[in-house]
């Protein structure tokens, strides 16, 4: 067996580049679907680490129809009551948070940067994972009150701020509602781009009655942050809060709700759903790439049994049997096989590696894959290598012998 | 190394190419006996019928009609691998072509038949070197077949047959690509394991001079035998 594994590797090395080409199909459909696995399990970690970064158990509550959500003007923005409310009466919410977003350009000293004042409490910080990470973050009475203070996020911190500490800074907010002034306490930690490459740390905190009264001019909360008591209160925890702004917001029994729940563990779902999809698709090309390069194996083991004829009569005639003519020729087919198998793992993890690096996705090979990859270009060594081996076999010597 | 039947008998073998009125007979009706220990020449020009004879003795082939018994077992109704384990055990060949696989040493060649009979490889060291020192090419094993010279090449091809210890060795033409020296080289190599190791050798010729080496010369015209010195000695005595 050893004996007829080396003389197959010899004589593959012997005709390398013929080898290589002819599993070029296997190395290219291997390679694919090592790439598609890889960067597939690499986008859905990526999200699950962002969803996990954003917190646990999370649920936001839109206003306006799932499709055109809050853009619709005419749609009616919540109020804090409606926070208060949810907080009171649903035993499955843990926390629940009221943003109101006001785009505005922030000014320090020459320095001007457009970016959007998220209107919150500290709650905001434990619904989303947020750490304070310079200075710190509200009081209860800066709260209450609507002191004009904020935390920025460390892209405007950047833009405004460069190397200087901003803790203490004043710094000038300004919208059509006019210009106010504001004192940074605090500076979030930063959280870098997520799956899609959104900046998720250009935006500032400040109290959300500062917001409404002097940013906005309204008394609107655009966005509700809630959480549920646990995983398993998530569903139940969608119900209520559903039915709960049904009747605060007096929607009629036949009419479609006038807001939305964002479940990000649907997020989740659908990511993994669609890296499912393309894995399959891309898996159907790779197997077509996969036959092709079997028959390329077929054609290659072809001409090798015609040349090798007189081999194989002189094998024959010295006390081979039929069988180890076909095992030598099967173990042929299936190396070359299963070392383009390799050398497509090879490339897969190789792209899936740079290819993981330039979109920021964690590099992650699948052995599954890995083993199913190989296994199955011996298979296809296997199949397409039978009928030349049987050829072989089946040779009479005395042709054999003579064929020139 | 007595047997009471002879190691190789045809009954009245026939061999046929065709059918009906272009049916050839390339043997027609032969009988031979060779004994254990015997150097044979086959003889004759070619179409003689020589080269199937070969072929059948080599268990390459099958008769016709008639019966090729060895030690008694009749080939005819052996199935191709059952074919295959007799040249395997009992046959060593001998080429015109020498026929040895290319990129392949010298030692890889000899070990070959060694490699099929399932020899553990300490056995199959020490008889794939000893072999080639019987040929007295010891010293050229490591290097590939074709950096050999045809002699050379021959030798290894003699060392790879006598390797497995066969029951009698097939030489078919072996000096038919040699020049005259390097012929008679071979030849003498073949008497001397003849002779000393007492190896049974067959010889196919159509060269006068080679099958002088031989004890015995059967002579071959039209798929019959003409003339067998063995037959006439004994008859003589």
């Amino acid at each position: 067996m050893l004996t007829t594994l080396g003389i197959a590797m010899r004589e593959i090395a012997a005709n390398w580049l013929r080898s290589l080409l002819t599993t070029l199909g296997i190395i290219i459909g291997v390679g694919a679907v090592i790439i598609v696995v890889s960067l597939g399990n690499g986008a859905t970690q990526r999200v699950q680490n962002d969803l996990s970064e954003l917190g646990n158990n999370l649920l936001a509550l839109v206003p306006g129809d799932q499709n055109q959500g809050s853009a619709n003007r005419l749609v009616e923005m919540f109020n804090m009551d409606d926070v208060e409310a949810l907080r009171a009466e649903i035993p499955t919410i843990a926390m629940a948070t009221g943003v109101l977003t006001q785009v505005a350009t922030v000014v320090y000293g020459n320095e001007n940067y457009y970016s959007s004042v998220r209107g919150t409490d500290n709650d905001y910080l434990t619904i989303r994972n947020l750490d304070v990470g310079l200075g710190r973050s509200f009081t209860e009475s800066e709260l209450r009150a609507g002191r004009a203070v904020c935390i920025l996020g460390e892209t405007p911190r950047r833009e405004l701020f460069g190397v200087q500490n901003p803790v203490g800074a004043e710094i000038r907010i300004s919208t059509n509602s006019g210009n106010n002034t504001c004192e940074v306490i605090g500076v979030l930690t930063e959280r870098g781009a997520d799956t899609f490459g959104n900046d998720q740390d250009d935006y500032m905190l400040a109290p959300l009655n500062f917001v409404q009264r002097r940013v906005a001019g309204n008394r609107d909360v655009t966005l509700i942050f809630l959480t549920a008591t646990s995983e398993a209160e998530r569903e139940k925890a969608i119900e209520d809060v559903t039915l709960l702004m049904r009747e605060r917001r007096r929607v009629r029994d036949e009419d479609e709700s006038d807001f939305f729940i964002q479940d990000l563990k649907q997020v989740q779902e659908q990511v993994a759903q669609v890296t499912g999809i393309m894995t399959l698709f891309v898996s159907a090309i790779a197997a077509i790439s996969l036959i092709v390069g079997g028959i390329g194996v077929m054609n290659v083991m072809l001409v090798s049994v015609t040349e090798r004829t007189r081999e194989i009569g002189i094998r024959l005639a010295i006390g081979a049997l039929e069988r180890d003519v076909l095992t030598q020729f099967l173990v042929e087919a299936i190396l070359l096989s299963v070392l383009g198998g390799i050398i497509g793992v090879a490339f897969g993890v190789g792209i899936s590696y740079l290819a993981a690096g330039a979109l920021d996705f964690p590099f992650v090979v699948s052995q599954s894959a890995v083993v199913i990859a190989v296994a199955f270009s011996g298979l296809i060594g296997i199949i397409f290598g039978f009928f030349p081996a049987w050829r072989a076999a089946r040779l009479n010597p005395i042709d054999a012998l003579r064929y020139e | 190394m007595t047997h009471k039947e002879p190691l190789i008998e045809f009954r009245d073998v026939v061999k046929a190419y065709g059918t009906g009125e272009a049916e050839v007979r390339a043997l027609d009706g032969v009988d031979l006996k060779v004994r254990d220990g015997e150097f044979v020449a086959v003889m004759g020009s070619s179409g003689s019928g020589k080269s199937t004879t070969m072929n059948i003795l080599g268990c390459l082939d099958v008769p016709t009609s008639g019966h090729y018994l060895f030690r008694g077992v009749d080939v005819g109704e052996l199935d191709r691998n059952q074919r295959a384990r007799l040249r395997r055990h009992y046959l060593g060949f001998v080429f015109q072509g020498f026929n040895l696989l290319k990129r392949t040493t010298a030692l890889q060649n000899v070990a070959l038949p060694l490699i099929y009979r399932k020899m553990p490889a300490r056995e199959r060291n020490r008889r794939a070197k000893a072999a080639p020192k019987a040929v007295g090419l010891a010293d050229r094993m490591h290097h590939s077949s074709s950096e050999l010279s045809g002699g050379q090449q021959q030798r290894v091809a003699i060392a790879r047959a006598i390797a497995s210890d066969p029951a009698i060795l097939l030489a078919d033409e072996p000096t038919g690509n040699l020049d005259s020296e390097r012929s008679h080289d071979i030849m003498r190599l073949l008497r001397k394991l003849n002779e000393e190791d007492g190896i049974t050798i067959l010889l196919v010729t159509h060269e006068d001079d080679m099958a002088e080496y031989a004890k015995r010369q059967v002579m071959f015209r039209d798929g019959r035998i003409v003339s067998d010195t063995g037959v006439q000695l004994r008859e003589a005595i």
